[in-house]
């Protein structure tokens, strides 16, 4: 049924970095022709395998599942965090949304909290840091409670679902002006604060989140929304104003002196 | 009390005073608008209210000494946040194309520090050429000699578009700052801040496009 498509010629000027403290510059490289069926990812294997029979190295990037699930792919491709597809991962990112003989500019997620690692691999430890001061529940172990003896509303339990579908790859980070992580700890705030399980660490977690945030050195929301048109998972700004009001609340509300 | 300190600190807490002094702000900009369009109705209604508002002038001098703390704490804040987010990306990137939320915000938000400083220098000179000089004219005869010069008049013009900008973006922004957000009046607060920043721009504009246009009007 599927009818050939055109193959297709890129040029990519791919950032290239051979360490945290070296510096680093854009390299082109000419590809093609390759099918626009391949994902990005894909691409970069092509010219890897390439650069390797040349005895080049190979450009370093992050990936794992190539499902669009994991979180762990994200490059800044022509000025857009994982690309200029809405909703769509960099693994997710197929050719076919490119032009023969464009040229593709492919950089790393850029933030003082994400420090270069290597060509346009980034240390995202800052995000995992967030969790550590407060994005979880404690639970205590033993026999698992009966479903239904914590009332969850539907709406609640929708809206956490929607902030839980965060997989934390950083690219609201990469594509907010100000490199703030508001997207990220909103939805991990949101996530769990509108649950009857995250009840109990609410105002905690919220000032502690918030404090780590602020500690990483990520910027400030300037409300401008790029976040959210970056985020391959659909999270929404309602999350940052639903942390604003959390955060608030919990300076008000807590006996901290 | 270390905990307002450390709460007016932190960055959501700068965020949120820079809303409420930003509110405060912005409120007196529709005030004042409201009190500027009388000239509108001529050169008595102009003149009456200018001597009712000058009647209560420790009232007035209470209200300005507030509108003087807003100001420098908007201002202030508002560089301290844009210093921290330029740290923030210590390297830029090569290629910045930005996507727009698709909110409808339009270019207020990303304009916000420009049009915020323009304003700054703006209300020097208004303060210069209204509040500490030419007080031995009628304000509306002073009004008709500041306009009457062409380079007032585009300068005058020019800070009212960065003012419809700036309004377009915070009247929304600082809602959200505070964690004011709700489905239902969402839209509402959005296309709201929009609408209520246009009028400001309307009406603040007609004043001066009047003295441009009508050599009769305020005489």
């Amino acid at each position: 049924m599927s009818t050939a498509k055109a193959p297709i010629r890129l040029t990519l000027k791919i950032w290239r970095q051979t360490g945290p403290d070296a510096p680093g510059a854009f390299r082109e490289y000419p590809v093609g022709p390759l099918s626009p069926d391949m994902s990005l990812l894909e691409m970069l294997d092509v010219l890897n395998e390439e650069l390797t029979r040349q005895g080049e190295e190979p450009v370093a990037f992050d990936h794992d599942c190539r499902e669009g699930i994991c979180g762990m792919c994200g490059a800044v491709v022509n000025g857009r965090a994982h690309g200029p597809q809405p909703a769509t991962t960099l693994c997710q990112l197929h050719l076919r949304h490119f032009k023969d003989g464009d040229v593709v500019v492919i950089e790393p997620f850029r933030a003082g909290a994400f420090p270069p690692v290597r060509d346009l691999v980034v240390d995202r430890g800052a995000f995992d840091v967030l969790i550590a001061a407060g994005g979880y529940v404690s639970v205590n172990t033993g026999g698992a409670p009966e479903a239904n003896t914590l009332p969850v509303p539907r709406a609640a339990a929708e809206k956490a679902l929607d902030a839980a579908e965060c997989i934390g790859c950083g690219a609201c980070v990469a594509a907010c002006p100000n490199a703030a992580a508001m997207l990220f700890v909103g939805a991990k705030v949101s996530h769990l604060a509108l649950l009857p399980q995250g009840e109990p660490e609410r105002a905690r977690r919220a000032l502690n989140m918030v404090r780590k945030m602020d500690q990483l050195r990520f910027g400030n929301c300037g409300n401008e929304q790029e976040c959210q048109a970056a985020c391959p998972k659909g999270i929404k700004i309602d999350n940052i104003a639903r942390l604003n009001r959390e955060f608030l609340r919990a300076a008000i509300k807590s006996e901290e002196t | 009390m270390a905990w307002v300190a450390r709460t007016i600190n932190s960055s959501i807490g700068k965020k949120a005073v820079m809303a409420v002094s930003g509110l405060l702000l912005g409120l007196f900009v529709l005030v004042h608008m409201l009190g500027n369009s009388t000239a509108l109705a001529g050169r008595d209604a102009f003149l009456a209210y200018a001597a009712a508002l000058h009647a209560h002038d420790r009232l007035l001098l209470v209200f300005e000494l507030l509108l003087l703390v807003f100001f420098l704490v908007h201002v202030t804040l508002a560089l301290l946040l844009t210093l921290a987010n330029r740290a923030a990306r210590p390297v830029p990137y090569a290629v910045t194309g930005r996507a727009g939320g698709g909110a409808g915000i339009g270019p207020g938000s990303r304009t916000m520090l420009y049009s915020g400083l323009f304003l700054l220098v703006f209300l020097v000179v208004h303060l210069v050429q209204f509040k500490f000089g030419g007080r031995e004219l009628p304000v509306a005869d002073l009004l008709r000699q500041v306009l009457a010069q062409p380079l007032f008049t585009i300068f005058y013009l020019a800070a009212v578009l960065a003012l419809t900008l700036h309004l377009s973006h915070g009247f929304w922004s600082l809602w959200q700052s505070l964690g004011v957000e709700h489905p239902k009046y969402n839209p509402l607060l959005q296309r709201g801040a929009v609408a209520l920043a246009v009028l400001t721009g309307l009406l603040f504009s007609l004043v001066p496009l009047a003295i441009l246009f009508f050599p009769d009007f305020l005489r």
